[in-house]
């Protein structure tokens, strides 16, 4: 029990769950946005993958860093493009097209990666975010040196939380959104596109899922890695149930399951002796589980979420 | 003057002419009435003004020009607005928000909510339309949703309004309030297209009625000089007349309902504590509006919900162990709510849905596991000839048959092993009047022979030509089933609506 208070007292376990969380944040405002829409968007595990091995690639070929981060951000949004494409003008089934776009977009940015660097041996690195330290703020115990610390990636996914809700509920756009997550008919009996609303929500929200995965290579660490999205993708799917699709529980949820991990890897120092590590890594998977069951009974899903719309289709 | 006009629309989905050639125009302040059977192609039309559809012929001229075909948008710059049947508002969203969707640019940076709100509530006002702008919709009634179409449509500022089958889901009062409404909209100037296929509620508000049948406007009459018999007649395009009631002597109790409850997933009562006994040669009415636990209780009586407190029995055996398939053995009869859901399986041939309830009858199962497919096909050229369901044959793909013969199909399995119990919920909603009357023969024959039936409608005036009863359900309540001929209809609709009316 003293061992999990020191933990808690560090601010290196507080530092590093803001880290880890920073990726959680935009997946799951990426998602969020999506699924708001009525789009479920299961290619975030690819997108975040394609986003952390294009950014990265921007910045070792000589890009600057933001460059980086706008480039990994269109080139998600391509990816979501390719996503609505196929779920909001076809109409086809969003978890079979969702798990083909993970495996199209993971695989070719292996692919790319490859091309590129045919002789690499050991990873590559670049030169990634360095912490920018907020005065004053800083300065306070414990939280400050976590929240006013960190890298500028880090502080833009906090904004984008308050933003994202901003928009999605006090702005026309928003509710046009919102509203074709719930009833598209309504939205296309009010005189708007249903199929660029969506498509756009998905778009965006695959830009946004494309940042975090560049986080990971740009600000986290400093080089591209098979596999280092590492199941982040699906966390972030999760986590827009944990927080029945709102921004404020998403982050709420975000900072729980980063918590968790930032934990895990700090008990299993202090007790790995005698209980394998492996179930340390399990710790904050177990947890969400639970936190799920809980929470996602009482969820209030988006009423067409996952239902195509067709235009001028006889009904 | 006119306020639109059509002009030769026509409209095909793939080999069916849904719209042909159609020519009508709507004069300023007038309400006029589409009237027709379920696929006549009012509903069509209506989409086509609105844009929801593009006709492949002809045009429509909204004040002299002519409007942007297949695009909503512009239908509502022309001042056109649509109630739909299946209202278009988003439950989980409140009124303000559902109705200022769309009027605002899409990339400005915030809702003028307080502008909204005023000119919302002033148009409440003026309309005497009463709304919370900030309820949310979910928890809102169905007259009240309504009500909130037509404001959005109003808030657009629409002159032409459509609405497409507006009494279907309301209470008779609730319909009388609507055209109150209508009036004094009417009054102000606008005017309305008003579609439906009863016939004296389009003699009750509309000027002027255009009959479509099959595609085609068969008469444009004042309502003035229209009659009844020969709106119905225009409208079926013969005459066919609806079997009547014989008086009989109710016999033994078949089935039993005694403190009946079930629960839904938010664990609110759907049915509560409710009572009924139906006898052989009796059918029992169940009235309401949809949604006050009549789906409930006919989950139960077709043996999908066993999750029930309270006691069912059919011939004082109790059903509480039961299952569907010993249901169906044991004498109940099912014709469910929706034919092409949980009636028919599309996709399959007629005479494997002819057989699906009974697989394991020695008749058609070899050892009870093999199917012996000759003798299913013999079995389902009887039921197709006895039940004249107009198909190719037994081995024609279901979902290609029309509305009136899936009925007929599923009348054929539920009816053919002559069961002691009935339920027949919704037996005749969407149908034409000839397939109309076929369904209530056919509940007649059953009743003569000794059935017991269950009728479960929305429709009043079904209820009362059919029933020996009537009982009506509010909020998974359900009244004294009490002789029909002594309840008016008035009195109906107050109970529909939640009010206790006791019999005298």
């Amino acid at each position: 029990m003293s061992d999990l208070l020191d933990i808690l007292l560090t601010a290196g376990f507080w530092a590093a769950t803001v880290r880890i969380v920073s990726p959680l944040i935009f997946g799951t405002l990426g998602e969020l946005i999506c699924e708001r829409a009525g789009v479920l968007n299961l290619g975030i595990e690819g997108i975040m993958t394609v986003g952390a091995m294009s950014g990265w690639m921007w910045v070792y070929q000589g890009g600057d860093l933001w460059g980086g981060v706008i480039f990994a951000a269109s080139v998600g949004a391509l990816f979501g493009m390719l996503h609505a494409s196929f779920t909001v003008y076809l109409g086809l089934s969003q978890h079979v097209t969702g798990i083909g776009i993970t495996l199209f977009a993971s695989s070719l940015s292996y692919f790319v990666y490859r091309m590129l660097l045919p002789s690499a041996t050991t990873p590559p690195k670049i030169v990634p975010f360095q912490n920018f330290e907020i005065p004053i703020l800083s300065d306070i115990p414990l939280f400050g040196e976590a929240l006013f610390n960190q890298s500028p990636l880090t502080y833009l996914a906090l904004i984008c939380v308050p933003v994202v809700w901003y928009v999605l509920q006090k702005t026309p756009i928003g509710l046009a959104v919102r509203m074709a997550g719930e009833n598209p008919v309504a939205v296309e009996a009010q005189g708007i596109d249903v199929l660029a609303v969506r498509t756009g929500a998905v778009m965006v929200g695959s830009a946004l899922m494309a940042v975090g995965g560049a986080f990971i290579t740009m600000s986290w660490f400093d080089a591209f890695y098979f596999g280092m999205v590492n199941g982040r993708g699906w966390i972030c799917v999760a986590l827009v149930i944990f927080a029945s699709w709102k921004p404020g529980k998403a982050l709420m949820g975000a900072f729980l399951f980063a918590g968790l991990e930032a934990m895990q890897v700090r008990a299993q120092q202090s007790a790995g002796a005698f209980i394998p590590y492996q179930f340390f890594l399990m710790l904050p998977y177990v947890m969400s589980i639970l936190a799920m069951i809980v929470m996602a009974r009482r969820a209030q899903y988006p009423q067409a979420l996952l239902v195509p719309f067709r235009r001028g289709e006889r009904v | 003057m006119s306020r639109l006009s059509f002009k030769q629309i026509t409209k095909r989905f793939g080999s069916l002419i849904a719209n042909d050639s159609i020519s009508l125009s709507l004069g300023e302040g007038e309400i006029m009435a589409l009237l027709g059977e379920n696929g006549a192609g009012k509903t069509t039309l209506m989409n086509i003004l609105f844009g929801h559809y593009e006709a492949d012929e002809g045009s429509i001229e909204v004040e002299d020009k002519v409007l942007t075909p297949g695009s909503t948008e512009a239908a509502i710059q022309a001042g056109i607005g649509m109630v739909h049947q299946h209202f278009t508002l988003a439950d989980n969203l409140t009124v303000i928000e559902n109705i200022i969707l769309g009027t605002e640019s899409l990339w400005s940076w915030r809702h003028d909510l307080t502008a909204a709100r005023r000119k919302l509530m002033e148009m409440a006002e003026s309309y005497s339309l009463a709304i919370n702008p900030d309820a949310l919709v979910g928890s809102l009634s169905v007259g009240e949703r309504q009500r909130v179409e037509i404001l959005k449509a109003l808030y657009r500022g629409a002159r032409t309004l459509i609405l497409d089958e507006p009494t279907a889901v309301l209470t008779p009062q609730e319909t009388e309030n609507l055209f109150i409404t209508l009036r004094s909209l009417t009054a102000k100037g606008l005017s309305v297209i008003f579609i439906s296929h009863k016939l004296h509620e389009i003699l009750a508000i509309s000027d002027r009625i255009s009959v479509l049948r099959r595609g085609k406007i068969v008469d444009t009459i004042k309502t003035s000089e229209a009659s009844r018999s020969e709106l119905a007649e225009k409208m079926v395009g013969e005459v066919v007349t609806r079997p009547q009631l014989e008086a009989m002597q109710p016999g033994a109790p078949v089935l039993t309902l005694a403190g009946l409850s079930a629960f839904g997933d938010d664990k609110l009562p759907m049915l509560n504590n409710v009572d009924l006994t139906i006898h052989a040669h009796e059918i029992i009415g169940i009235a309401g509006v949809a949604g006050n636990g009549q789906a409930a209780l006919a989950d139960v009586l077709s043996g999908l919900n066993r999750d029930y407190s309270g006691t069912l029995e059919l011939h004082d055996k109790t059903l509480t162990d039961a299952g569907p398939s010993d249901f169906v053995a044991r004498g109940i009869g099912r014709i469910p709510e929706d034919r092409h859901v949980r009636g028919m399986i599309g996709e399959m041939e007629i005479w494997e849905n002819l057989i699906s309830e009974d697989l394991r009858s020695a008749e058609i199962s070899k050892w009870k596991i093999i199917i012996n497919r000759d003798a299913a096909i013999k079995r389902a050229e009887k039921l197709i000839e006895r039940f004249d369901v107009r198909c190719e044959g037994p081995q024609a793909q279901t979902k290609l048959l029309s509305g009136g013969n899936i009925q007929k199909l599923i009348l054929a399995r539920a009816l053919s092993p002559e069961p002691d119990f009935i339920l027949a919920n919704q037996p005749v909603r969407g149908l034409d009047e000839g397939a109309i009357a076929y369904v209530q023969e056919q509940l007649f024959d059953a009743r003569k022979r000794g059935a017991a039936i269950l009728l479960i409608s929305e429709d009043l005036d079904e209820l009362l030509s059919l029933c020996d009863r009537i009982a009506v359900m509010y909020q998974g309540n359900l009244s004294e089933a009490v002789p029909t001929a002594t309840r008016t209809v008035t009195e109906l609709g107050l109970m529909m609506a939640g009010q206790a009316i006791h019999a005298n």
